[in-house]
């Protein structure tokens, strides 16, 4: 929201929030740690609202559930402002003090009338009113989110729209009040410190427009950095498309089936010149690859690094077994690679790549390893060695005066998801995860789970009814882009008119054959939350099937 | 134990019977069909303050559908938004539940202690061979045997109960085998009838004077009989006052811990956190114990009474009765009396025209003896499982919903209705000077006339027998059970022993709850102490691991005591059983534990039950 990439709470500030509201994100299955620390915090008395097209396992510890429609959080947000403002419970202290465009945004919200939420997100104006009301009376609230957000053609603007909240209510940079997306692993967070992300030098310091900053890597690494954002992972398949990028070396990623519309990416992942897989388990991608690094398992078999989690809490990792076979610590890897291109960068240990970052990212300055020895972890940003680390962000911006810039608020415009609902693709398809399962199954096949049931097609049993299919029936699914066959499962968390499938089986069914590669050109992330689908008995359905496919050839 | 999923839907019935209880369900997440609601749902903590429902819908279900199906489970679990498993967890702690199909009709037939000891033993076994093992399912009716019924003054007792679209629960008194084999082969068992305490009427009672003298289901009669002058009394002299007076009659609680009651009803009334809770103790369930049925069943309202004067005294505006799952008659009169006291005003708001308000909801427990623990019966009324809590805090600063209560027990809440109508000093006159005011005991077994008798504190164990006619002609005394399965034995040479407080605990045993059990040399002790020894092994709630283990291990310990085929020597054996009970008693949390070994102690140690070697 203001430069750095992170949430701003602190999970003991979960734990002691009066109200938290879960935006497109179902943490009971996804994230399920932290959500130990929301139960904690409901157990207390907090309350919680849940914000999520399907009435999941969290919806249900909710006390309001606001089942919006597929890709209208926009919509919900603003009406939810709307709401705040004309109920003159808007904050208004903060926002005089600490915000800028104020204006500019409660007339982008005017239109967003209780009625008019009501009419775009199908949630009904009074569950939308009393969110609105219980968000802006509450004296601590904590809005979290995941990708129920950000996988939209509209996820930078719906984060926005999140982060307008915030201001209206003032809602950040207070103990017990912030906003926090939830990561997904125990180091996202880490990865975007480090600067694995293309606009962004370690210590989120923009390659392009930190002229100081570039200039500080430059004088330690003795090379000229280029001043512009490398792509995206999006953009890398566009490049590959163009034919502008023809070599690919994958660290920990399994693209060959996490990418929208898989039928296609997989096409360009086979016409590269050279792949490269760097991972601990054998993937479909690195099966694609012309060579294969097999390298440690970092949080176990790597001798040092660090993670960061959620919080910001950067973390010491240490080793306990030896890695199998020839398998390498990634760092060593890396650059052992460098020497056979040319560039001898030796063979540093994970304390002297720390003690550079520390000398080159200020957020990270005050962090030697002794002291994450002793601390246990420190959050960022912690500038100097007496500083303790920081339990939340942006307090400054209530300090008196405030320090810095204002934050400003954003317009966030609502837009329907790009595959529209038709009568030929009548419902709509949402992915996600499950609790015993991730994302492509390549960390969590291998052990068996009592609840695992394979992919399945789930339908509320209405439907289920009116397309006269049994659980358990292999059904054709077709979208724009191609169709699958999965069997159909009940599932009451579900409404007419609304499907889930997962991700983390395929091998079996590739469910991103369906999926649309329709990304926001600000993140880059693809729409996999908001697919128009088909459901055909099989047999009955052949046909038409065949119809979707042909149909394709013109796109 | 493999994990399973259980998408088990429930049969329409078991939704209606649900739904009966709950009323209906107010949207499709859960369980309504589905109307046009698929945007937006409500619950979290308001869904979840409904979970003190659990208990009572799980009966609900039960009594219509006749078991605990997993889809009838599921459902419970969705309309009250609990975790399925968690809803497992309460249903299987119950002994009246069954989570596994049951035939519809089932006999529970009493094979604890007193019933033994009026034959039962020979009449299970004859019922085994005439109609199969317990459990079977004989067209529709299968028996099962049960801990005891609480029907000791008229043994061997029998519990019926019919689940379906119009349930019964009966009891069945003094059975023998052909009344039994009728009842199974589809007989509808008589009417019960109440229990006439035998003492005469004026004999200076106080707590049983109405008791088969009026009509229990008439509140005329029941005030004609000087019914709420204690709580008109008790207005004029205020809450302080109302105090005052109960402390000032030293009353005791007549639960088995014998706590002052005027120190717990001052400790809730100053607590500054409302609201103030109060809870009625029916969960009489120690074998032997049947003196609080005798109350509800022949004197209802005065129950209801004395609650209403102790919710004034102590602050509280809502009230509950827990009553034990296996006393149909006294579940009937007390909801008739609820509902006529409540029609006439004297429950509710405005009670008297003078600004009380207070009201009273029964719960009635299911077959679950630690529930009569005074902190396990909170966790029973909120929808837990019914397991004893850690003290302090104390129930009167934290209780039932965490807030301040006062649990007490049937008698002892009677007791305060004579103590405000005549005064605290008159009602310490009775009695002793540490144990005032008179007593009911349960006497059962070889005696002339078991049932409920009222003494003043001070009677000996000889005048008690005696006044129940004696020990039975042609028998002769073995032994006495004092404080039932978590008392222990006396001797015939203790007879002379004053029924005291203070003069039990010199001589080493406890009036508990006030049963006696005249135990004659036909019975083998050997084989009562392996009923006493199952029935903790079964009751512990398993919380607390001394308990859960000892009560194990020393049940097998009497077993190979009682069949001959010890480890090593007896005294190894014995020395076994008291270092158990040694740690059940210093570390468990609640009575049950620390009391577990005590009958079975007394036995070897006082009766001397093992002392010419083993029993075969």
């Amino acid at each position: 929201m203001f430069g750095a990439g992170g949430g701003t709470s602190s999970y003991r500030e979960v734990e002691e929030t009066d109200l938290l509201i879960l935006w497109g994100s179902n943490a009971r299955e996804t994230h399920p740690i932290f959500f130990h620390h929301v139960l904690k915090a409901v157990r207390r008395g907090a309350s919680l609202h849940v914000v999520d097209p399907r009435r999941t396992g969290s919806a249900q510890w909710a006390d309001t559930w606001l089942g919006l429609d597929v890709g209208s959080d926009i919509a919900l947000a603003n009406t939810v402002a709307r709401e705040i403002i004309h109920a003159g419970l808007a904050n208004e202290a903060f926002i005089s003090r600490a915000t800028s465009g104020f204006a500019e945004y409660r007339a982008s919200v005017e239109q967003w009338t209780l009625e008019e939420g009501e009419r775009v997100t199908g949630v009904p104006a009074q569950t939308i009113r009393e969110l609105a009301h219980a968000y802006a009376r509450a004296e601590r609230a904590i809005l979290c989110w995941t990708l129920g957000i950000t996988e939209h053609v509209t996820g930078v603007d719906n984060v926005l729209a999140l982060i307008n909240l915030a201001l209206l209510t003032g809602h950040v940079g207070r103990y017990g009040s912030g906003l926090n997306p939830l990561r997904g692993q125990n180091n996202v967070q880490g990865g975007g410190d480090m600067g694995a992300i293309p606009n962004k030098l370690p210590g989120f310091q923009d390659v392009q427009d930190d002229q100081d900053a570039r200039a500080r890597f430059e004088a330690a690494w003795g090379t000229k950095l280029a001043p512009k954002h490398g792509w995206h992972l999006s953009q890398m398949f566009e490049a590959m498309e163009h034919g502008e990028l023809n070599t690919l070396y994958v660290l920990g990623e399994n693209p060959a089936q996490s990418e929208a519309d898989s039928k296609k990416s997989l096409a360009l992942l086979e016409g590269l010149d050279f792949l490269i897989a760097q991972d601990i388990i054998m993937t479909k991608t690195c099966d694609m690859a012309d060579v294969v690094f097999p390298s440690s398992a970092s949080w176990c078999e790597a001798d040092g690094g660090t993670v960061t989690n959620s919080e910001r809490r950067v973390q010491r990792m240490r080793k306990a077994l030896d890695p199998p076979g020839l398998a390498r610590d990634d760092h060593w890897i890396i650059c052992e690679l460098a020497r056979r291109l040319g560039h001898d960068w030796g063979h540093p240990s994970l304390e002297q790549a720390w003690e550079e970052l520390r000398s080159l990212s200020p957020m990270h300055r005050g962090m030697s390893y002794a002291r994450l020895e002793e601390t246990g972890g420190l959050q960022w940003p912690c500038p100097s060695e007496d500083h303790p680390g920081s339990l939340f962000l942006h307090g400054r911006l209530w300090e008196e005066p405030v320090q810095g810039p204002p934050a400003p608020f954003s317009i966030a415009t609502w837009a329907p998801p790009i595959d529209e609902l038709s009568e030929e693709f009548p419902i709509r398809l949402t992915t996600g995860r499950r609790l015993d399962s991730y994302n492509t199954g390549v960390q969590t096949n291998l052990y068996s789970s009592p609840l695992r049931h394979g992919e399945t097609l789930d339908l509320c049993p209405e439907d289920a009814a009116s397309l006269d299919v049994e659980p358990g029936e292999i059904v054709r699914i077709s979208s724009r882009r191609g169709s699958i066959e999965a069997p159909v499962r009940l599932e009451s968390a579900l409404r007419p008119g609304l499907a889930f499938m997962t991700i983390h089986f395929g091998d079996d069914v590739d469910v991103n054959v369906l999926t649309t590669d329709s990304n926001d050109a600000k993140s880059g992330t693809a729409e996999f939350k908001a697919t128009a689908i088909r459901i055909d008995k099989r047999g009955s359905g052949e046909r038409e099937a065949a119809g979707v496919a042909s149909g394709e050839a013109g796109r | 134990m493999d994990v399973h999923l259980l998408d088990a839907e429930p049969t329409a019935a078991e939704r209606d019977a649900v739904d009966a209880f709950l009323g209906p369900p107010m949207s499709s997440w859960v369980g309504a069909d589905r109307v046009d609601d698929g945007h937006s749902a409500h619950g979290g903590h308001s869904a979840r303050a409904e979970r003190h429902q659990l208990l009572p819908t799980l009966h609900a279900l039960q009594e219509h559908a006749g078991w605990i199906s997993p889809g009838g489970l599921n459902y419970i679990a969705r309309r009250l938004t609990i975790p399925p498993a968690d809803v497992y967890g309460v249903a299987t702690f119950y002994a009246l539940f069954s989570v596994e199909p049951r035939a519809p009709r089932v006999v529970h037939v009493c094979d604890d202690v007193v019933c033994r000891c009026a034959g039962s033993e020979s009449l299970i076994a004859t019922l085994t061979e005439a109609v199969g093992p317990p459990g079977a399912d004989l067209d529709g009716t299968s028996w099962l045997p049960s801990p005891c019924l609480g029907q000791c003054d008229r043994a061997p007792a029998a519990l019926v109960i019919e689940s379906g679209e119009s349930p019964v629960e009966r009891e069945l008194t003094a059975v023998d085998v052909d009344g039994l084999l009728a009842v199974i082969d589809g007989a509808t068992p008589s009417p019960p009838r109440s229990a006439v305490p035998p003492q005469s009427a004026g004999s200076g009672l106080r707590l049983l004077r109405r008791i088969g003298q009026i009509d229990p289901e008439s509140l005329d009669d029941y005030r004609a009989h000087g019914g709420y002058a204690a709580l008109r009394r008790a207005l004029d002299l205020g809450p302080e006052g109302v105090i005052r007076e109960v402390n000032d009659s030293k009353l005791m609680g007549r639960g088995g811990a014998a706590f002052p009651t005027g120190r717990k009803w001052d400790a809730v009334a100053r607590q500054p956190r409302r609201p103030h809770y109060l809870i009625c103790n029916a969960d009489e369930s120690e074998p032997g114990t049947f003196k609080d049925r005798v109350i509800l069943e022949g004197d209802p309202f005065s129950v209801i009474e004395a609650m209403t004067i102790a919710a004034y005294a102590t602050g509280c505006e809502h009230g509950y009765v827990y009553l034990r799952g296996e006393y149909p008659l006294a579940q009937r009169r007390l909801e008739h009396a609820l509902e006529q006291a409540r029609d006439r005003g004297l429950l509710g708001q405005d009670i008297f025209s003078r600004g009380l308000s207070f009201d009273i909801e029964l719960r009635k427990g299911a077959g679950a003896y630690i529930c009569g623990e005074e902190t396990a019966i909170f966790g029973s009324i909120e929808g837990f499982r019914g397991e004893p809590r850690n003290k302090p805090p104390f129930p009167v600063e934290r209780g039932l919903f965490g807030q301040p209560t006062v649990v007490n027990n049937v008698e002892t809440l009677v007791n305060t209705l004579p103590i405000v109508l005549g005064g605290g000093a008159a009602f310490a006159a009775i009695g002793t000077e540490r144990s005032t005011g008179s007593k009911l005991f349960c006497v059962s077994g070889a005696v002339e006339q078991p049932g409920t008798f009222e003494v003043p504190f001070g009677t000996t164990l000889r005048e008690l027998l005696e006044l129940a006619g004696g020990v039975s002609s042609g028998r002769s005394l073995s032994a006495v059970l004092l404080g039932g399965a978590a008392g222990s034995f006396v001797t015939p040479k203790d007879l002379d022993l004053p029924l005291t407080l203070e003069d039990t605990r010199a001589a080493g045993t406890t009036l508990g709850s006030g049963v006696v059990v005249a135990i004659d040399e036909s019975v083998d002790i050997g084989r009562l102490l392996t009923v006493i020894a199952a029935f903790f092994r079964d009751e512990s709630c398993g919380q607390c691991v001394p308990c859960r283990v000892g009560t194990v291990r020393q049940e097998e310990a009497v077993a190979r005591l009682v069949s001959g085929r010890i480890r090593g020597t007896v005294q190894d054996e014995l020395s076994l059983i008291a270092e158990i009970g040694e740690a059940m008693r210093d570390a468990s949390i609640c009575g049950l534990g620390q009391t577990a070994s005590a009958a079975i102690e007394s036995a070897i140690g006082r009766l001397g039950v093992f002392d010419g070697g083993t029993r075969s």
